[in-house]
């Protein structure tokens, strides 16, 4: 399954929900918002998200800024 | 000071978007050393609110130290900014996600013009914070001293306006003393002088002219010391805040004694 994630394009196997890819990446969800295709998920939805061959997801957190 | 006056001081408070807060001074979070150096500023500036930016995580490094991690979201108000925003529609994309990450909807709106000089454009900044409006959020606006859009961002909702003294990041401290003061007669939000504080006494300049806060990021990232300076600019805050309740006394062509002039032996 082919996925872009933050505009870079990744393969991953055995993922089927947003629950998942973001703990394969090492994430933790209390820390980050994700849009899946341009939609905003809810934290509480990650799991019942699915990831589908061709989405394209942002993973995005705070950072330092004026 | 004695008991009654220092009472009186902290019962100063000024309020946005039905929030209270008691420091005047807000800071940005960026341009820091490192992300300790950032809560250490925040913390020596007496500040209860600090912006911070939206952007993609780093996949390829996921254990970097994160902000939420030193400036912490149960310490500090979080007001999230859209900048690096050009169109509205970028702006409501960035604050939506900021809203999901941490649940806020009071945030900063900046929508830039050109990177040279990063004044705001205010066409697109009037039509991005109707859209954000529209959409539930607290809208806290960045803007040029022009006290002709201010009004008509107050009118279409703002909790706040921000006029720019300066360029943001420039130090150039407040070019338009005129026009801010304009800006904050007119207006019945908070007014906050948002980007191009230098030092201190720019600070103070702003709030002697009857700013509600003050906003700075650069000010105090690129000091030599920027925990010194922080504890400066919180001073400078105060002091100006002091001194435009106490009211200054006027300015006069000539001199006027301070010792009597009678009695000389």
């Amino acid at each position: 399954m082919t996925l872009t994630i933050n505009g870079e394009t990744r393969e991953f196997s055995g993922i089927s929900h947003l629950a998942a890819l973001v703990e394969a990446l090492g994430l933790d969800p209390r820390k980050v918002a994700i849009e899946r295709n341009l939609e905003i998920v809810p934290r509480s939805a990650y799991h019942a998200t699915p990831v589908a061959d061709g989405d394209r997801i942002e993973i995005v957190h705070f950072i330092g800024g004026g | 000071m004695d008991g009654a006056q220092t009472t009186a001081t902290a019962q100063d408070t000024w309020t946005v978007a039905g929030r209270t807060f008691s420091s005047r001074l807000i800071v940005g979070t960026g341009k820091y050393k490192d992300y300790a150096e950032n809560a250490a500023a925040a913390e020596a500036a007496g500040a209860e609110i600090v912006t911070v930016a939206l952007r993609r995580v780093n996949l390829s490094d996921p254990s970097q130290p994160m902000l939420v991690d030193y400036v912490k979201p149960d310490r500090f108000t979080f007001l999230p900014n859209t900048a690096g925003c050009f169109t509205g529609e970028e702006a409501v994309r960035t604050l939506r996600l900021a809203r999901e990450a941490g649940g806020w909807d009071l945030v900063k709106l900046e929508v830039l013009s050109n990177t040279k000089h990063l004044l705001p454009d205010m066409e697109e900044t009037l039509r991005a914070m109707k859209m954000l409006i529209a959409e539930g959020f607290q809208v806290m606006v960045y803007c040029s001293d022009d006290p002709v859009y201010a009004k008509k961002l107050e009118d279409a909702g703002a909790a706040a306006i921000m006029p720019a003294a300066a360029p943001i990041g420039s130090g150039r401290g407040i070019q338009n003393a005129l026009n801010l003061a304009l800006i904050i007669e007119q207006s019945s939000v908070p007014v906050l002088v948002d980007a191009g504080v230098g030092t201190a006494s720019d600070a103070a300049i702003a709030m002697e002219l009857g700013c509600d806060a003050v906003l700075m990021n650069t000010a105090i990232a690129g000091a030599q010391d920027p925990i010194r300076m922080a504890r400066a600019m919180k001073h400078a805050v105060i002091a100006g805040r002091e001194a435009f309740l106490a009211g200054r006394m006027p300015k006069r062509m000539y001199a006027e004694a301070s010792s009597p002039l009678s009695g000389l032996i």
